[in-house]
């Protein structure tokens, strides 16, 4: 991809005729051992690295789960609570590690985000990089929601029926839509069992599209936290600097993540959903998962029809895709030509906001829609699409960027060239 | 990650506020909780005792098996003891009879009714809930359970109870259903223990406990080692980190 294709240098002659035939050790010797990386890249840059092996920790998991788990409406939660949590061998440990690995990968996942808006990695030449990595969130969330269906516990079945439900917002179809998707008139095993199916294919897909994220990132390579074009000299290979750096991030996170399976594991599951599902008990809050819950206050934030065309339900809906949505044409709706914040003094304060105005929506997402919690809850949803559809274009064109430096070695050592030591 | 971490907490902050609707429960401390927190043993054999002669008369446990009780610190002979005190059906047999045996540690602990419906009928209608989970199942959990059972009192004077209901001061909404399960001295534990209803209710809320999360103890001794090693793990990859970058400056 960058820079010439290299022939990896085995000594070994089975290697060497394995590759010679079939080129894999060499594509992965360049690039993920000389694959020049940008020496500047922070801690920030190691969450990428860290959702990729999430995903891999989740599929593993997942499909030793699947050995033991039932998906039928009648046995699902038994198998759960009853036999994988009890009988089977670390049965705990693996459900454990797969339902807060859920949320820690999108924890990962959304600090990836965001370090990708604060330097600017989603602009040119980077924006079909960008647009894959919103095409894995859309597909992460399809499969947590999902996942989070299948134990089959009154929060799995309640969350089910009010997320399918969004479906009957569409004019005309709508119902029929919702009836399509739940197999039948309620939500029931049918659901349960195409559920448990599309939940085991997604995770595949999702591998195969940070595939292609990964190909269209090793194209231009990292951008770096100066947001400025490196030169070659200013790169280092992957191995050994930024392999050994991931395993120390990686070791933080496990840290985290341990936590939680070991000492705190039932901290991101509502009491609710140790009760069998129950078509006739509605829970008296239905919440989502904590990653959901901005996405659930926008969703429930529209509470008035548009220009009396547009339900307020509708208008919900709508809303919570479009905020995902609007993620696409970041590349386009920023105007400035500088990718990083450091360079940017107005967008870095607007970036600060941007963080805060989402935790208010996941704030207000936890809590029932009415009071203050809609009003702020309103202003959250009107902001975040503000910053991105008027506050980006706009600033992009009026703020007036900090100079750039020209390389590395600039900002580093400062401008007045030293004495360097021979190497 | 300090900020993710932070981040977490803040939305975590709602989700456990929202427990705290109506009365404050007791706020008790338990020995399972902490890092290094376990089982009491002895309690859970009590708790097991009032689980048993009270509890059981209503409630199910679905998820108990004899063979469990291992968990609580019995050894097999106590157990096969214990099971072989109830009957189970079992079969068909060779001429397609169903026909009862005396229980053995691999059968599940009986349940008190047939169905939900017989259930209901013996209860005044209200259905008592299945306890395999229960201390997970309820906000508030240990504390809840233990606050429910030394809750019952007698109605403020603008209360009016129906009968078939009775005021307990923890439950949302106050009436509930259950009549008081406890009272001085209905249980006579084998260890000689006072049974008073706070003992009681203590003992079989860490049953209960154990019985939500049988593997607790475990979880913990293998989370300390995880913990540790992951520790060193940190950082050796810490100063074999910094030793390699510094040749680049």
């Amino acid at each position: 991809m960058s820079g010439e294709f290299v022939k990896a240098p085995f000594k070994n002659v089975v290697l060497r005729w394995i590759d010679d035939r079939l080129p894999v050790l060499s594509w992965a010797y360049n690039e993920l051992v000389i694959y020049p990386a940008p020496r500047n890249l922070n801690y920030w840059w190691n969450f990428g690295s860290l959702a990729g092996i999430m995903l891999v920790v989740q599929i593993v998991t997942g499909i030793v789960l699947v050995m033991h788990y039932t998906p039928h409406a009648s046995m699902a939660f038994d198998s759960v609570e009853g036999h994988i949590m009890r009988d089977v061998n670390w049965g705990w440990l693996l459900r454990y590690l797969h339902a807060n690995g859920a949320s820690m990968f999108f924890a990962l996942v959304y600090i990836h985000i965001f370090r990708g808006l604060y330097y600017g990695s989603y602009k040119a030449p980077r924006e079909l990089l960008w647009m894959l990595g919103v095409v894995i969130l859309v597909l992460m969330m399809a499969t947590a929601f999902m996942g989070y269906v299948l134990p089959w516990g009154n929060m799995s079945y309640w969350a089910a029926t009010v997320i399918t439900n969004l479906f009957s917002a569409i004019p005309i179809f709508g119902d029929t839509i919702v009836t399509w998707l739940w197999g039948g008139f309620t939500v029931d095993n049918p659901t349960l069992q195409r559920f448990f199916s599309l939940h085991y294919l997604l995770p595949f897909v999702i591998f195969a599209v940070v595939f292609l994220h990964l190909l269209a990132l090793h194209q231009f390579g990292s951008n770096n936290p100066l947001g400025i074009d490196l030169t070659a000299k200013d790169k280092i290979p992957f191995h050994p600097y930024y392999t050994v750096k991931d395993m120390f991030g990686l070791s933080v996170f496990l840290l985290v993540y341990g936590f939680f399976v070991f000492y705190a594991p039932n901290a991101f599951i509502e009491p609710v959903n140790f009760e069998p599902a129950n078509p006739f008990r509605t829970p008296a809050h239905i919440v989502p998962e904590w990653y959901f819950l901005p996405f659930y206050a926008i969703l429930r934030a529209i509470t008035f029809d548009f220009l009396w065309i547009v339900p307020a339900k509708l208008g919900g809906v709508i809303a919570m895709f479009a905020s995902i949505f609007v993620l696409f044409f970041l590349p386009w709706l920023d105007t400035s030509r500088v990718r990083s914040a450091r360079f940017r003094p107005v967008y870095k304060w607007l970036f600060w906001v941007l963080v805060v105005d989402v935790l208010v929506l996941g704030y207000c997402g936890a809590n029932p829609p009415e009071g203050w919690y809609l009003v702020a809850a309103q202003i959250a949803t009107l902001y975040y699409f503000v910053h991105f559809l008027v506050l980006m274009p706009l600033v992009g064109k009026l703020e007036r960027p900090l100079p750039l430096p020209t390389s590395l070695r600039e900002p580093v050592l400062g401008a007045a060239p030293r004495p360097q030591p021979a190497e | 990650m300090r900020k993710a971490l932070l981040a977490t907490a803040l939305l975590l902050v709602p989700l456990a506020a929202s427990a705290a609707e109506g009365e404050a429960l007791v706020d008790r401390s338990w020995p399972h909780e902490g890092f290094f927190g376990s089982y009491d043993k002895a309690a859970l054999q009590r708790g097991f005792q009032v689980f048993e002669q009270v509890c059981a008369s209503c409630h199910s446990a679905k998820y108990l098996a004899f063979r469990h009780l291992a968990g609580i610190g019995l050894d097999e002979a106590q157990i096969a003891a214990i099971a072989a005190r109830y009957t189970v059906v079992d079969g068909p047999d060779d001429k397609g009879e169903m026909f009862e045996r005396p229980a053995r540690p691999s059968d599940y602990f009986p349940r008190p009714f047939p169905n939900e419906q017989a259930a209901r009928a013996a209860n005044n209608g209200a259905l008592p809930p299945d306890l395999s989970l229960i201390v997970k199942a309820r906000e508030g959990h240990e504390d809840y359970i233990y606050s429910l059972l030394v809750g019952f009192e007698e109605p403020p004077a603008d209360v009016e109870v129906p009968s078939g209901q009775y005021y307990n001061r923890y439950f949302p909404g106050h009436l509930i259903s259950m009549p008081p399960p406890l009272s001085e001295g209905m249980v006579e534990y084998a260890d000689g223990t006072p049974a008073t209803v706070p003992q009681m209710a203590e003992d079989v809320t860490q049953f209960l406990a154990w019985l939500s999360e049988p593997h607790l103890e475990t979880r913990k001794a293998v989370g300390l080692k995880f913990m540790l090693f992951v520790l060193a793990l940190t950082g050796i990859f810490y100063a074999y980190k910094r030793r390699l970058w510094a040749k680049l400056h």
